[in-house]
């Protein structure tokens, strides 16, 4: 069966970084190490400034992810949307460089006869459903953040009821920022199910500083490096992969 | 929402565009859009002088998942109820990059509650009846709907038939459902997992149901079966299908059947349990037939039952009239297959 691990960073936010490294430099060293990142822009009546939105979108595009703003009421369903989406990616990107291999340099899905790819998104489909996913969720805390974060907990419980539905295991990590004493702080250690997020996340909230960057390479360290993406290719045995990169 | 704002301005077509697939070269005249959700625009179009629907997407994948879906369809026997019948799957070189797309069948027709807000609710039960039948045959063949809702049905005719659109959220059975919308999921309610399970359309099915007395829908308070049973019982058109809605958003009907088969019940029961109101019982069943019959092709006994029914009179006439209405029933459904 398939070995490998999706893994991904699920980054909830609603606003631009203004502490410590840049967020989107972070993002992009989060995908040299095989783990993707995605944001939510979450907003109420409010709008994200034209710079949060540009930084958002910059994460997301260097972190190899998705990236949605969203309106607070419709969180559950984006959280969960994104980060399937993000994960049919991943699938696709590593089938398509097995195409690659096969079919030789420029081939990927898309440049099969559609008769073709349908037998390719039975295979895309397949591993989305077995396959075992790591999330660690990036939960700004900032004061503008404070009466979003009951929604923001709904979104989280939902999301592990969607994703425990699949066949494959889930591991899921909740790190909040800026902490207490520090930048970031761990709420919740890998876990296969979110339902263990206490009533005290409700209350969270701390200062106003956004150490975005910060959070994102706290993150990273959070994930065992030994079992990175690029290991999928090599520890699986199912005959689509056979041929290691 | 940046995938779809790339989604919708690549995909956004205007009205006498031709669309020309890459490798099987059919021409496509774009005549409206018809909708558009997460994954992708909807439009009517015009290919050799026959109305199709048009779905593309600047997500392949997508485009790709519900071909299978409705190539899946194909293979079962009898008619196409299922879904749209597939015509055509092929890439367009738009200006703006390449666009997946497929063709299929162009359904024609308002959405369920449309139909229902026109013609009134006697129609109800009977369109339940018929999608029940339908998700049998789906659940049969190993796959759940997924995102059933009003929006994804519709009333085609005459005779009035329903069909679903939209096979985006059709899921193997006992994988993790695709896409669902709030309202009709069982998992937003506290209700129940979202596996793909006979017992996962069903709910949404009652949800349906709900949604007929509550255009607008509601949100969740308490959630769980006590907000919606409360809900049921506030609506004198709910409250004589609790038992079914309530069974059914519990998850104790493990198919199809035998849901219908409860709510044909619920219908001719109630007439002969409360002999105050056989009357207009009566009256409403024996009118959805006749009309039902008309459309098909007028059909004298159904006239005749018609007029019987007007005189009222006693006890063995209704009894024969329920006989008769059931025979005529099975005819018509019998009548219907292929």
């Amino acid at each position: 069966m398939y070995t490998g691990k999706i893994r991904q960073i699920l980054l909830i936010t609603d606003g631009c970084s203004n502490q410590g490294e840049d967020p989107i430099a972070m993002a992009a060293l989060a995908n040299e190490q095989g783990i993707t990142v995605n944001v939510i822009g979450v907003i109420e009546k409010d709008v994200i400034d034209e710079k949060g939105m540009t930084e958002i979108d910059g994460i997301a595009m260097s972190g190899g992810g998705v990236s949605q703003i969203v309106y607070a009421e419709a969180l559950s369903q984006t959280v969960q949307m994104v980060t399937r989406k993000a994960m049919n990616q991943t699938i696709q990107g590593v089938v398509n460089s097995q195409l690659q291999q096969i079919l030789g340099r420029s081939q990927t899905m898309e440049d099969l006869p559609p008769e073709k790819r349908g037998e390719v998104m039975e295979v895309v489909d397949e591993l989305g459903e077995t396959v075992e996913l790591e999330v660690l969720i990036l939960v700004d805390t900032s004061a503008s953040m404070k009466h979003k974060l009951p929604t923001v907990k709904e979104a989280l419980l939902d999301l592990s009821l969607s994703l425990n539905a699949r066949t494959g295991d889930n591991q899921f990590s909740v790190y909040i920022f800026p902490g207490k004493k520090n930048d970031v702080e761990k709420l919740l250690d890998w876990t296969p199910r979110l339902q263990t997020l206490t009533s005290v996340f409700s209350q969270l909230s701390t200062g106003g500083i956004t150490p975005t960057g910060p959070a994102i390479r706290t993150a990273l360290s959070a994930f065992n490096q030994k079992q990175s993406l690029r290991s999928l290719l090599s520890r699986d045995d199912e005959s689509y992969f056979e041929e290691s990169m | 929402m940046m995938m779809n704002h790339t989604l919708k301005n690549q995909c956004k077509v205007s009205p006498g565009t031709i669309i020309s697939g890459k490798w099987h070269s059919h021409n496509y005249t774009i005549i409206k859009e018809l909708g558009f959700g997460a994954n992708g625009v909807v439009y009517l179009a015009k290919h050799k002088n026959t109305q199709v629907a048009l779905k593309m997407s600047d997500n392949g994948m997508s485009i790709t998942s519900e071909v299978n879906v409705l190539k899946s369809f194909a293979k079962v026997q009898g008619p196409p109820t299922l879904g749209p019948s597939l015509l055509d799957v092929d890439d367009w070189q738009s200006p703006r990059g390449r666009i997946s797309f497929y063709v299929m069948e162009y359904i024609q027709g308002p959405d369920f509650l449309t139909f229902i807000h026109e013609k009134g609710k006697t129609w109800t039960s009977v369109l339940f009846l018929q999608l029940l039948n339908d998700l049998d045959i789906l659940h049969e063949n190993g796959w759940v709907f997924g995102d059933l809702k009003p929006e994804n049905l519709i009333v085609t005719g005459p005779p009035p038939k329903i069909r679903c659109i939209d096979v985006g959220g059709t899921t193997i059975q006992g994988r993790a459902i695709k896409e669902f919308t709030e309202f009709y999921d069982r998992g937003y309610w506290g209700l129940g997992s979202r596996k793909a399970e006979s017992s996962y359309d069903l709910f949404a099915v009652a949800m349906i149901m709900i949604n007929t007395a509550y255009p607008k829908r509601f949100n969740k308070t308490t959630g769980g079966i006590s907000q919606l049973r409360e809900a049921v019982r506030q609506k004198p058109e709910l409250i004589k299908f609790e038992k079914v809605i309530v069974k059914a958003l519990q998850g104790h009907y493990t198919n199809a059947k035998q849901m219908r088969a409860d709510l044909f019940d619920m219908m001719v029961e109630k007439k002969i349990t409360n002999p105050p109101l056989r009357s207009t019982g009566a009256t409403n069943h024996a009118s959805i037939q006749t009309q039902q019959k008309n459309m098909k092709g007028n059909q004298p006994a159904s006239r005749q039952a018609y007029r019987r029914k007007k005189k009222k009179s006693g006890w063995m006439e209704f009894l024969f009239i329920a006989v008769v209405l059931g025979i005529l029933y099975a005819w018509y459904t019998f009548n219907n297959l292929p």
